[in-house]
């Protein structure tokens, strides 16, 4: 299971993302664990993990969010598939910038994407979930790690 | 010349490049963030097998290369685009932020290596140094 101390690697990805690609910082709440699947927000992310840890990474957020970090991002596209592109792309880089504590072991996923209403989350049953909670201009979003 | 890799950047007027990521948001903001008059956009695409296709109809000079895709992952384009034109100059960029995805990158061939997320002006000088 992951460890406390290993939150802090997705905790500092995080926060380097948003301050980096949306050039204003997020704020992160308090970190808990779920035995039952989190509820998700209108797009997720997710990233499938293998090698020398397996399990899964989602970064889920309302769609007012994607929005308005799209603008702040120079685009103006804001269909379905954009959306979809960006929740993907964020829980990609995250994922991706874990290896520089994890290492190269730390095998990730191209990602895929849910969304709509009530999506379910595919979960292990008995699995345990860290969820960090994201704050970013009156916006809420998640990331939430699974990992063995 | 680059005195590391031995590749002669020849003196031309512009250079064609060629932007590989599977994200369409990230393939519009590379191609969005450069500031190179000389530097022509060719040709995108999403994953290494449509970069080997472009590659063939248009010859690029400079290519942005994403690592992890679809059906054919950036490593293995790098490698083939290297095999196929020795003087094509690649920048990774990635979201892989350990060392040795970035070694792997350069042995295959890859001159330059960018981390995601950046911002505009890390991009521009990655670029910059690419076509030194």
């Amino acid at each position: 299971m992951l460890q406390v101390e290993e939150l802090k690697t997705f905790v500092e990805g995080t926060t380097n993302y948003f301050e980096v690609a949306a050039q204003q910082p997020a704020s992160i709440g308090s970190p808990y664990l779920t035995e039952t699947p989190p509820a998700v927000h209108d797009y997720t992310g997710i990233i499938s993990i293998s090698g020398k840890r397996e399990g899964v990474v989602y970064f889920t957020a309302p769609k007012a969010m994607l929005t308005v970090l799209l603008m702040k991002m120079q685009e103006n596209d804001f269909s379905h598939e954009t959306m979809r592109d960006l929740v993907g792309e964020v829980a990609n880089t995250i994922s991706g910038n874990a290896r520089r504590d994890f290492g190269r072991d730390f095998v990730i996923s191209v990602p895929s994407v849910l969304s709509g209403e009530r999506p379910d989350l595919p979960q292990k049953p008995g699995a345990r979930s860290f969820v960090i909670p994201i704050n970013w201009r009156s916006h809420s979003a998640k990331l939430i790690v699974s990992l063995t | 010349m680059n005195a590391a890799s031995g590749k002669v950047m020849a003196d031309k007027k512009s250079y064609k490049l060629m932007i590989v990521d599977d994200s369409n948001i990230m393939r519009r903001r590379i191609e969005r963030s450069n500031q190179f008059e000389e530097l022509e956009l060719v040709g995108t695409a999403a994953n290494g097998i449509e970069a080997l296709e472009i590659f063939r109809k248009m010859d690029p000079d400079v290519v942005t290369m994403d690592l992890t895709m679809p059906q054919m992952d950036g490593i293995e384009c790098i490698s083939q685009l290297v095999a196929l034109k020795p003087a094509i100059r690649i920048l990774v960029i990635s979201a892989l932020a350990d060392k040795a995805t970035a070694v792997e990158a350069m042995e295959k061939g890859a001159n330059g290596f960018l981390n995601k997320p950046f911002t505009d002006r890390q991009l521009n000088e990655a670029i910059a140094e690419l076509m030194r």
